[in-house]
């Protein structure tokens, strides 16, 4: 998971408010947020000095921001999957919407579960309802934790 | 709804759609079962005499000759049979004076024949989701054989009297000489053994709950592992082939262990068999003659280790293996042995052992394309349809042809 120092290391650190926020380490929230661009920290961009740290940044941000990702952050590695449905049973949204399915470890029969096995490997579904969504997020790990594969990551 | 045959689990709540014989699309079953599902089209066995294809007719015909013939005959495998074909199979071998085993003889039969004998308590999967506080995976990781057993019974799921899961109400315990995906999960409650190191450990413990201090390094460890148990109000222990094949023939430091649980509080065990229908065979054949393998008819009803297939294959003539590999799974000194008795090899996919049998007739499988029932691992009775349409023939059909055969 990329932290926000990691992102504000990476900045020119000059709090120039030239990006419109009063310092590098707000742009560095916004920027992990998906509320700002790279390219709005015209410094950073445009002079040849901080090239570096403009690769660097890039290579920093490009998972985050490449179409893998989900809007919570989660990356599902199907590769690395056994669909053994841990993490559709222990997810507590999952739970509290499917209390004939997924609560008692059967398979999910509501259409509001987040996580259900398709095709033997782990999918996410209706994002809308993870913890992890919207701004009033909570910084949930049940899927994370119960995996025993590590198919499962939040960036 | 389906059923999938891919592990003793026996999942039932599988949807799938199938496109023609492929499957298009399916919902809650593990990659396990998805693999047990695709396949129906991947390597599929055809009837063949002596290497050359042969009509079925002529496959049975031949394998009934084979059989008949032989003096000290071996029927092996019956764990991927429905329970009519394992039942039927025991009548031939009553028919044929021959000796009856399956894959049990070399791993948990031990266990389960306590449990059916009622020395050993056990109780059903859904017991141990609705009640069991503290599951322990002995030389067990059911993460990477049973991929669902965790999510389905054993630690996940919410139950009657475990609402909170395996947030608050229950406890993982593993055992195990590596750090397996299911030690992973149980993070704080995974004790390391040195392989071979059963007894010790299960001595060990079993000092702790008798008050004494025990020999191990980490003695606090192993007192606190003391006092979680003494507890529990419904402890559940799950063995695995590590502990079978750890302890060899003698698990008697084990069922003491069980024997001193029970005391203290109440502990059930419950083997992670590999087969769907390992338990059904055990089952059947613990009605028919009082033990779960290694049965010989040849004289009245005799059992022993001799009957055993790593033993009985030194003397035997003529061996049919039904849905089983044992040229894949046994020593490479037996498979030797196995390769050059005449063989008949019964099973709905090629594998290495119908590549050494002398004739071949294969099967549909069941829960798939052919239905039947079938026991789960805790010994629960499954009943499944087929879910697609084949040409193949049932298990319990062939067998009883070749009886007619004979």
């Amino acid at each position: 998971m990329v932290s926000v120092m990691e992102v504000y290391q990476l900045l020119p650190k000059t709090n120039c408010k030239k990006c419109g926020l009063p310092t590098c380490m707000a742009f560095a929230v916004e920027l992990l947020g998906k509320r700002k661009a790279i390219e709005d920290c015209t410094p950073l961009v445009e002079e040849p000095k901080y090239e570096k740290k403009l690769a660097g940044l890039r290579e920093l941000m490009a998972p985050i921001l490449s179409a893998d990702a989900t809007e919570t952050g989660m990356v599902i590695h199907p590769e690395k999957c056994y669909g053994c449905g841990n993490c559709v049973v222990a997810c507590p949204v999952n739970v509290a919407n499917d209390p004939k399915g997924t609560a008692i470890g059967r398979g999910p029969v509501s259409r509001k579960a987040i996580l259900v096995v398709e095709d033997g490997v782990v999918k996410c579904v209706n994002l809308d309802e993870c913890r992890r969504f919207g701004p009033n997020k909570v910084l949930c790990n049940a899927c994370i934790v119960t995996c025993p594969s590590k198919a499962i990551e939040f960036i | 709804m389906a059923f999938c045959t891919g592990c003793s689990l026996l999942c039932d709540d599988i949807e799938v759609d199938f496109d023609g014989a492929k499957v298009k699309r399916t919902m809650n079953l593990c990659r396990k079962g998805r693999a047990h599902y695709d396949s129906l089209r991947v390597d599929r066995l055809a009837p063949a005499v002596d290497g050359s294809a042969a009509s079925i007719d002529e496959a049975i015909s031949k394998a009934g000759e084979l059989l008949a013939g032989a003096e000290k005959l071996l029927l092996f495998g019956w764990g991927n049979s429905t329970l009519a074909a394992q039942q039927a199979g025991i009548g031939l071998a009553k028919k044929l004076g021959s000796v009856i085993d399956d894959p049990s003889s070399y791993s948990q039969g031990l266990i389960t024949e306590k449990i059916l004998a009622g020395d050993l308590p056990s109780c059903t999967f859904d017991d141990v989701r609705n009640f069991a506080d503290v599951s322990i995976f002995w030389g067990d990781d059911p993460s990477s054989s049973h991929p669902r057993h965790l999510s389905r019974f054993s630690y996940f799921p919410r139950g009657e009297k475990r609402q909170r899961g395996y947030e608050e109400d229950r406890e993982a315990i593993v055992i195990d000489v590596r750090k397996s995906p299911t030690a992973q999960i149980a993070a704080d409650g995974f004790f390391k053994i040195p392989p071979g190191g059963d007894a010790e450990f299960a001595e060990a413990l079993m000092a702790t709950l008798g008050g004494k201090i025990p020999k191990v390094e980490d003695k606090k460890r192993m007192l606190n592992l003391g006092t979680k148990l003494r507890k529990a109000k419904f402890g559940v222990i799950f063995t695995g082939l590590g502990l079978a094949h750890s302890m060899g023939g003698d698990l008697d430091a084990f069922f003491s262990l069980v024997g001193k649980l029970n005391e203290l509080s109440r502990f059930s065990v419950i083997p992670t068999l590999g087969d769907y229908n390992t338990r059904g065979f055990n089952q059947n054949l613990f009605d028919e003659t009082g033990s779960v393998n290694s049965v010989s008819f040849a004289d009245g009803v005799a059992h022993g280790p001799e009957f055993g297939i790593a033993k009985y294959l030194d003397s035997c003539d003529a061996v049919m293996v039904v849905g089983a590999d044992p040229v894949a799974a046994l020593p490479a000194p037996l498979t030797k042995l196995l390769s050059g008795i005449p063989m008949v090899a019964v099973n709905s996919h090629r594998t290495l052992t119908t590549d050494a049998a002398k004739v071949t007739i294969p099967i549909g499988v069941a829960g798939l394309e052919v239905g039947g029932s079938a026991l789960r691992t805790d010994g629960v009775k499954v009943d499944f349809d087929a879910v697609v349409k084949s040409d193949y023939l049932p298990d319990v059909e062939v067998i009883e042809r070749i009886m007619e055969a004979v």
